[in-house]
């Protein structure tokens, strides 16, 4: 079922992130290939399943398939994403990080259920953090100084 | 029930309400549907999978009913709601159409929610491109930077070939926008466009390079981002961005030493994010380069040394460096650096370094075999590592190290692991051993030993063809099978417990040898004495009746205790009495073998000695046993300390001498030509080489697609007589067709070709394509078919530079008389994409 969307798929960065609860409720995904809907449902819960099965620990890498998932637990939420073999694993980690730190910036010290509640916010940082699964900005500040600005078009429109 | 229920469904009329309950007339008479807040409130609080399903089809049915109504003023509420379903798992797809009309909207809101619906709910898989392109096209056009950020993320995200190729002209004038925020995102967008449509890389070609002349770290990373694409897309191109090494060098080196900057710096270090995407376009760049790499020699140096190593960030530009440095064709100081960093990681205490560790080491071992070995005895340390990664990643560098010098130790090792190994590792593990066995055996006792314990400590994950090269090894090693039989007549009463391919050997063996069983002598084996006729059959008979054991295993119990009527002497009656009683057997192949068996205890008993004679040794591959030496002077072998690593050096020069002649169509190099008079019978012939070559078009080649332009020149070296034999086809051979072109080459089509057949040196070379990939794996078997030993066997190969030739170490240098030599290439063919 896998291997044959597989082929079609576009060799990138990274192909999706998945952010998801200790108990194994989807928080947030992010894809940046094109799968249908029923792969992506079995993909999530496999890799879920995977990971929360694995001790705290072991290392933040799984080869799982044709591809290599990077994933790290904040508090109570894992994040997860999944990179070609011959991608830089530890780069993506610090992706990972940076997108915590934004988040954590954007909400003031972030919890899951600011994420559950906010999780469009969420989104809109994260596409200001990668686009079709590449970086496209390194600094933290531009990335919060473009969301305040566009929340407050948001305002405007409110008026 | 609540009121606000009844709220939600278009069934009721607000009349019924009315009369229904009075409370819920205040929330009725609201149209305000409800907020997305108190959704997912609802949805939490819910107990039981059965009460959030019946809340969210409920609100399911009325977002339904308000698309229905074309409600605008509360779509984008109803939309985010929906999004929100969507990610619980349920199905959200009527929303599509409404994401686009949100779209449409003048309201920055309703585009901000109605993009990020399109991107969670649309693919590229879906039919409504049309309409999102129209959408995409007006938005790519605003005057809020805002809009154009929105619409060009969203084509990043969901672009489809017909897209990308309607919007690529608008993304090309955003990527010379004076507006950097829009400048990066055109950027990546035109990533994503040559990712779909590589033919669409030439109108952004102009626009790029500008891109690197940029202060803003955002436009500058997604512009190397974008180039490192276009190099990989098109050799041409590649060639283009040369150019560009000292730019690339001067910003890496801007970062180095550029002081503190906020914005950018994580744990000390300043953005690690560009300089490692710098340093991976470096790589591209330097790949079989020897000036681009020259160019970037003191910066990779200067990053490798001066890079802060205590957190995760200077790690990870350090590995991205090895992997750069490895790559290109860097300085040896350079790559012994590269390998101590390496070194220094396989002992860090954070296991993903140590993983990054091993994952490199697996890359980089064929460059430099003895480097990595240097570590072999802390990658053998991490096979005992809890982690499933970081066991893996040790299991196959481990068998990457594996050679003739170090096998006896290593094999120690790898079946302890394949021991206690998870199951999904014994396969894998368990052929891998068998494979090394068979390349670097020191004896044919080690062989069959390892081979035995394969069998234990593997079970039943051995593939199949374990067994019959097992059971061929003992047939072929006349003078192991008193010994081995012995051995597997241990292992098996010692442990019955279903291990199919143990009690299929073992019952073979048995059966063949059972009268050498008896007879083992003591000192084959250290306190192993041999059984009795009848404790070898009363095992026959707990094998047969036991429910464990595979009908296929049980009809190898059969054939083996029917010849074993001819080897013993007193059990006769036993094992005719076990026989016959499978006349009656449920199992049909069990039964007809009961009846035949049967026969020739009866009628056909004079029969029985002569059919159930011993088989001949079964020698397929190797023609073992010809002792004949000839005194030849040739035989000395020259000591394995005589470095490999210099021989390859000379080799290498050579080689890069013998490629410049080869630019030319015609084979004819004149420095190797003129040594072949000096050369004796029975060493190879170069000018009879290349006369073979017109030849060698036989047939099983000419099922290949037509191969004309390209060739894959070959050079085998026998240092003997410093004399390189040159196979150059410009004809037709394992050319760059097979590789680019997988659709006319079915991998089952792909034959075995004798590369090379002349003076008693044969090789073969099989070939095998990995599928999905670009990649050709090409087996190497060089055989010696003299009487006479052949020493510092060298093969080489070249292939076009815009292939990647990947050689594993050979299994020895030395070729006795029938001796073997086996070696892998693997052929990459960057350029395809699978």
């Amino acid at each position: 079922m896998f291997s044959k969307y597989l082929d079609t798929v576009i060799v990138l960065q990274m192909q999706f992130m998945l952010l998801f609860s200790r108990q194994g409720k989807l928080r947030l995904q992010k894809w940046y290939v094109a799968h249908p809907d029923k792969l992506k449902k079995k993909i999530t819960r496999e890799l879920i399943t995977t990971i929360l099965a694995r001790k705290p620990k072991m290392c933040s890498f799984l080869e799982w398939r044709d591809l290599k998932i990077v994933y790290k637990r904040y508090a109570s939420l894992y994040f997860c994403c999944a990179i070609e073999q011959e991608d830089n694993e530890l780069l993506t980690l610090e992706v990972i990080h940076r997108y915590v730190e934004l988040l954590d910036k954007y909400f003031g010290s972030v919890c899951e259920l600011d994420i559950i509640f906010n999780f469009e916010k969420a989104y809109f940082i994260l596409d200001e953090l990668l686009l079709g699964g590449e970086i496209q900005e390194t600094s933290k500040k531009t990335i919060l100084k473009a969301i305040a600005a566009q929340d407050l078009l948001q305002e405007f429109d409110l008026m | 029930m609540n009121a606000s229920e009844h709220g939600f469904n278009p069934a009721f009329n607000m009349a019924t309400i009315k009369q229904a309950v009075n409370e819920a007339i205040e929330r009725v008479r609201m149209p305000t549907p409800m907020r997305l807040r108190d959704l997912i409130r609802q949805i939490r609080a819910a107990r039981t999978a059965a009460e959030e399903r019946s809340v969210v089809n409920k609100e399911c049915a009325y977002i339904r009913s308000t698309f229905r109504e074309e409600d605008s003023v509360w779509r984008c509420r109803n939309i985010a709601k929906l999004l929100y379903i969507h990610m619980l798992g349920y199905p959200a797809h009527f929303g599509q159409l409404e994401c686009l009309k949100l779209i449409a909207s003048s309201r920055f809101t309703d585009k901000r929610i109605g993009y990020l619906g399109a991107m969670l709910l649309l693919d590229e898989r879906q039919d409504v491109h049309l309409l999102i392109t129209n959408c995409l096209k007006n938005d790519l056009n605003s005057t809020t930077q805002f809009v154009v950020g929105l619409a060009l993320c969203t084509l990043g995200a969901i672009a489809s070939p017909e897209m990308a190729r309607d919007l690529a002209g608008e993304v090309e004038r955003l990527m010379k926008s004076p507006n950097a925020y829009i400048r990066k995102k055109a950027a990546l967008c035109a990533f994503r466009i040559i990712k779909r449509v590589p033919e669409l890389m030439e109108i952004f070609l102009p626009a790029t390079r500008s891109l690197l002349s940029e202060k803003n770290h955002g436009v500058l990373i997604t512009g190397v981002t974008l180039i490192t694409e276009m190099c990989e897309n098109s050799p041409d191109t590649l060639n283009h961005f040369k150019k560009i090494v000292p730019n690339l060098v001067r910003i890496l080196k801007n970062l180095i030493l550029a002081g503190y900057s906020p914005d950018h710096d994580v744990s000390g270090v300043s953005d690690p994010f560009l300089q490692v995407k710098i340093l991976k376009l470096l790589r591209v760049l330097g790949r079989n380069d020897a000036d681009a790499s020259e160019a970037m020699n003191d910066i990779l140096a200067q990053v490798a040394t001066n890079t802060e190593t205590s957190k995760n960030v200077g790690n990870t530009i350090l590995y991205e460096t090895v992997l750069s440095i490895m790559d290109i064709k860097s300085e040896g100081g350079l790559r012994v650096l590269a390998v101590n960093i390496l070194g220094r990681f396989l002992l860090n205490n954070d296991k993903n370094i140590r993983y990054v560790a091993l994952n490199t080491l697996l890359r980089t071992v064929h460059v430099d075999t003895s480097a990595v070995q240097r570590h072999r005895s802390t990658i053998l340390e991490c096979l005992k590592d809890p982690d499933i990664s970081i066991r893996k990643r040790a299991m196959e560098l481990s068998f990457a190290l594996v050679n003739t010098q170090n096998i006896r130790t290593m094999m120690k090792e790898l079946i302890t692991f394949l021991e206690k190994a998870d199951p999904e590792f014994k396969a894998q593990c368990s052929s891998n051993i068998v494979m090394s066995a068979e390349r670097f055996a020191p004896n044919k006792r080690w062989h069959l030993d390892t081979l035995l314990k394969v069998l234990i400590g593997a079970g039943n994950y051995v593939r199949d063809d374990v067994i019959s090269s097992t059971i061929q090894l003992i047939s072929e090693s006349t003078n192991q099978q008193s010994y081995m039989t012995l051995q597997l007549y241990k292992a098996l009463s010692e442990d019955l417990m279903d291990k199919q391919p143990l009690t299929q050997v073992a019952v073979w063996a048995i059966g063949e040898y059972g009268d050498q069983l008896l007879q083992a002598s003591i000192e084959d084996d250290s306190g192993c004495t041999p059984p009795a006729e009848e404790q070898v059959i009363e095992l026959y008979q707990k094998l047969l009746w036991s429910p464990q054991n595979s009908t296929t295993t049980k009809q190898y119990a059969l054939m083996s205790l029917t010849k074993l009527s001819t080897r013993f002497t007193s059990t006769n009656n036993k094992i005719q009495q076990i026989i016959s009683s499978f006349c009656s057997s449920l199992h049909i192949e069990l039964q007809q073998r009961g009846v035949e068996f049967s026969q020739f205890f009866g009628k056909y008993s004079h029969l029985r000695p002569s059919l159930l004679e011993r088989m001949p040794p079964m020698e397929i591959v190797r023609q073992s046993g010809d002792t004949h030496t000839n005194g030849d002077i040739e035989s000395e072998v020259k000591s394995p300390e005589e470095s490999p690593q210099h021989v390859n050096n000379d080799s290498n020069a050579l080689l890069d001498l013998l490629l410049v002649d080869f630019e030319g169509t015609t084979p004819t190099p004149q420095p190797a030509a003129t040594t072949t008079t000096t050369t004796t019978s029975n060493k190879v012939d170069l000018l009879d080489l290349f006369n073979e070559m017109d030849n060698i078009d036989t047939p099983a080649l000419q099922t290949l697609p037509s191969m004309d332009t390209t060739n894959l020149g070959l050079i085998v070296e026998n240092n003997n007589g410093s004399l390189p034999i040159v196979i150059n086809q410009n004809s037709n051979f394992i050319g760059g067709d097979l590789l680019s072109n997988t659709k006319t080459v079915n991998e089952k089509d792909v034959p075995t070709i004798t590369a090379y057949d002349k003076d008693g040196l044969k090789m073969c070379f099989s070939l095998d394509k990995v599928a999905d990939s670009n990649t050709l794996t090409i087996n190497v078997v060089a055989t010696n078919q003299t009487l006479s030993p052949m020493t510092d066997f060298l093969f080489q190969a070249a292939v076009p530079k815009t292939f990647q030739l990947q050689m594993m170490s050979p299994s020895g240098t030395v070729m006795g008389p029938n001796g073997q030599i086996t070696q892998v290439l693997r052929v990459t063919n960057p350029n395809k994409t699978v």
